[in-house]
């Protein structure tokens, strides 16, 4: 049995609700998707986001092919995240994975930056450098070749399906899968060697015993697809819903970062107008809505800064030439500060405050950063120790009255050239050393040969007189001597030996 | 009891009709991409069944159609692995240890395999790395029973000591000087003190401790024979003396006369098996290779 509970008229009065809902709590959080038609406009600020992005895009595609000799057999890739061999080649730069808190460094690095360049001119990482802009204005640029610029997109859009219309779109999307697979194979040649990866996909040889592997293949086609959706049909739905950045510019902007701005002291009130209109007693913004036009996220700039506004100042460059044309100053719309704007509207200058407490902080910081990482890579070591006492025995009694200790001894090697190492003991009177393989009887050293840019593995066996001995632990020092160039390393070690009380 | 069946306006979802001390319940349906993952699940497990290994019953159980085993599995990773090592393992079986011992990569794999073999057939009396215990030699010192070149483990690991399922065995009895009456027990007591002195390194140089020693002793725990310092005969498997590492005492214990005189007067003689039949040549080899080269190797 149903029975309809009306919540309005007295019978409501009598159960209150514990809040009041007001009309607009009702509305549902859910906006249907509309296309966006970014319209072409030209300027200043189009010109370097296309100068700009077009570099980073260079920079991207051609940075895997790029060479630098090495001579010991290492890949000769300027740019390499080797995973499988757990390296990282950056220039004359090898990094080990012991050593990846430089990874760490350079991310801290950058987000810093991030926030250095958001605090001084606003959003200019969203509207000029982040690949989603960088990759999404190459697609608009493609569909702009093929299907024409704003009103005949839409045109197209709007209109019946005919063979022309199923051309040009075919045209941008086999062209936009063309350069999504590009941007997947670049991605995965940053890991992989790229010549020889490269021309093992161009010869088919893909998966077992080959240098593209599934995993490769995977990773180049979801990396390919992702771009794919990203760029040519999520674009602003990424920025406004998916990315974090623009949740947390309000921490990064102050009253002194520069940000996109349209000047509403000046604009308003905004009315149509042609060349003679009289400006003296009304806004200067003639509602053109070429702002809104050119928008990538389609938002209206005359609402303020908001959310979505990416700071890709497309809007400043079209203002700009509307205002030429009506013989008015540019600048309706401009990037300034919000203590500026509103200094100019009580008509005074305001002042640009580039240097202040904020900017000093993330700049020293950066500098702190930067400084411990040169610090760490031109204080590297090129010669690492690792060593592992054996647990079972602990220690050996040999015959007349000798201790015996073994120990896993790995040398890290990082350095592009091989050399000999001498190892001797520090602290423990007339010790002598064997090692497995390289020195089969005790002496008082040992020499032992390492591969470049590899570990050595050693089994060493540590001799001592129970008399030098303190008990059950008594500490000593391994000493490695570099044969070629001197450098010494120490490593802290422990020798076992029989409790004192139980044996005499 | 079923109740009524109410719709509330604010959600716009109809009650399930029960009610609970005055507390109803929306009847709101699942998401419909929940609804359809669930089937989706429902139809995979009906797939899963049947390709793969499922429902037991008993004593076996459903193969699958794919008939996929994790012992076929395994067999095909060992086979695989057995592929990628192949070249060494064959060198291994073609060379001599002594030859092996000289190439450095080929050493590598067979002191790893001869890790794992050791943890699975010797560690159980030997102890782990070696170390021995109380009846069960150290492997890892300098003091070997039965020699410790390469080709005296070798020829131990395969004939073993004393065993009985193999004629080549290495053998060796020790007179039972106390039980057959071969000497008093105030003649045991002396030489047991002599010993004792010997391991540690303060042997008198006279005394009828040594004379017995050198009468009764010397001939097979001393290498020349007269040696009033046994430093042992590994033709006939007897200990040295005179180490200070007391096989019956165990690792890093001291030799005291209890165990010198229980072992003078009945001793007990050590079994190992022989694995010729149970572990491969190669194995064997990589097993002595291993073994010398904890450390006490000859």
């Amino acid at each position: 049995m149903r029975v309809d509970v009306p919540v309005s008229g007295s019978h409501a009065k009598a159960a209150k609700l514990p809040f009041e809902p007001e009309a607009a709590e009702l509305e549902p959080l859910y906006e249907k998707h509309r296309k966006i038609y970014p319209k072409y406009v030209k300027g200043f600020y189009r010109s370097l986001k296309t100068w700009i992005g077009g570099g980073l895009l260079v920079f991207y595609f051609v940075g895997p092919w790029l060479r630098w000799s090495r001579d010991n057999g290492s890949p000769s890739q300027m740019f390499l995240l080797d995973m499988a061999h757990e390296r990282a080649y950056i220039m004359g730069v090898e990094i080990w994975p012991q050593e990846i808190y430089y990874l760490a460094g350079a991310l801290i690095l950058g987000a810093f930056g991030l926030f250095f360049a958001t605090t001084l001119f606003g959003r200019v990482w969203c509207g000029i450098t982040c690949p989603q802009t960088v990759f999404t204005d190459l697609f608009v640029a493609v569909e702009r070749l093929f299907e024409g610029d704003r009103n005949q997109r839409m045109r197209r859009d709007r209109g019946p399906w005919s063979l022309d219309k199923a051309l040009r779109k075919g045209s941008t999307l086999i062209t936009w899968v063309a350069i999504s697979l590009i941007i997947g194979w670049t991605w995965e040649i940053y890991f992989n060697e790229a010549f020889t990866t490269t021309k093992a996909l161009l010869e088919g040889r893909i998966g077992e015993g080959s240098p593209v592997s599934w995993g490769v293949m995977g990773f180049a086609l979801g990396v390919g697809a992702i771009f794919f959706v990203l760029a040519g049909f999520a674009r602003e739905q990424f920025c406004i819903y998916m990315c974090p950045w623009p949740r947390f510019q309000a921490a990064m902007y102050d009253e002194d970062s520069l940000v996109v701005t349209y000047e509403t002291w000046r604009g308003e009130p905004r009315a149509a107008a042609h060349k003679d209109t009289d400006f003296t007693n009304r806004g200067h913004c003639i509602d053109c809505k070429q702002c809104v036009q050119v928008c990538p996220t389609g938002i209206d700039i005359r609402d303020g800064s908001q959310l979505a506004c990416i700071g890709c100042a497309l809007c400043v460059d079209a203002c700009d030439s509307i205002m030429t044309l009506m013989n008015l100053p540019p600048g309706l719309i401009t990037y300034d500060s919000f203590s500026r704007q509103e200094a100019r509207a009580k008509g005074e200058t305001g002042r640009y405050r580039f240097f202040r407490g904020r900017t000093f902080a993330y700049a020293g910081l950066m500098a702190l950063v930067v400084g411990i990482m040169a610090y760490g890579l031109l204080g590297r070591s090129n010669t690492g120790i690792t060593v592992q006492h054996e647990r079972a025995p602990m220690f050996v009694s040999l015959a007349a009255g000798h201790i015996r200790n073994g120990y896993d001894f790995k040398i890290l090697r990082m350095a592009e050239e091989p050399t000999t190492y001498v190892l001797s003991i520090k602290g423990l009177p007339n010790a002598s050393l064997r090692a497995v393989f390289y020195a089969e009887t005790d002496q008082p050293v040992v020499e032992l040969p390492v591969k470049a840019d590899s570990v050595g593995s050693y089994r060493v066996y540590v001799t001592a007189a129970k008399a030098v001995l303190k008990g059950k632990a008594t500490d000593f020092t391994f000493v490695l001597t570099d044969k070629s160039t001197g450098l010494v390393t120490e490593q802290q070690a422990m020798f076992a030996g029989p409790d004192s009380t139980t044996n005499p | 009891m079923s109740g009524v069946i109410e719709h509330d306006a604010i959600s716009g979802q109809t009650t399930n009709g029960h009610e609970w001390d005055g507390i109803k319940e929306l009847n709101t349906p699942m998401p419909i991409w929940w609804v359809y993952t669930f089937f989706a699940c429902i139809l995979f497990a009906i797939g899963y069944w049947v390709l793969y290994p499922a429902i037991p019953l008993g004593d076996h159980y459903t193969r699958g159609v794919l008939g996929v085993q994790a012992r076929s599995q395994l067999e095909s990773d060992l086979a695989a692995q057995a592929e990628k090592f192949k070249n060494q393992r064959d060198r291994i079986a073609a060379l001599g240890v002594q030859d092996i011992a000289k190439d450095h990569d080929l050493m590598s794999y067979a002191l790893k395999g001869g890790d794992i073999l050791f943890r699975n057939n010797c560690q159980p009396c030997h102890q782990a790395g070696g170390s021995g215990a109380a009846g069960f030699p150290v492997l890892s010192d300098n003091v070997w029973l039965w020699g410790g070149t390469l080709d005296a483990i070798q020829t131990t690991l395969i004939h073993g000591i004393r065993s009985e399922k193999d004629p080549e065995t290495r053998q060796s009895m020790m007179p039972a000087w106390g039980r057959d009456k071969l000497l008093t027990p105030e003649q045991i007591s002396q030489v047991s003190d002599y010993v004792v002195a010997m391991e540690t390194q303060h042997a008198p140089s006279s005394g009828p401790g040594r004379e017995i020693y050198v009468a009764n002793c010397a001939a097979c725990h001393s290498s020349d024979g007269a040696n009033p310092i046994s430093d042992g005969n590994q033709t006939v498997g007897a200990p040295p003396l005179g180490s200070g590492v007391g096989l019956y005492a165990g690792p890093n214990k001291a030799v005291t006369k209890d165990i010198v005189m229980a072992q003078v007067w009945n001793p007990r003689h050590g079994v190992m098996p022989a694995w010729a039949d149970r572990l491969t040549p190669s194995e064997i080899k990589e097993l002595t290779l291993y073994v010398h080269e904890l450390g006490g190797g000859q």
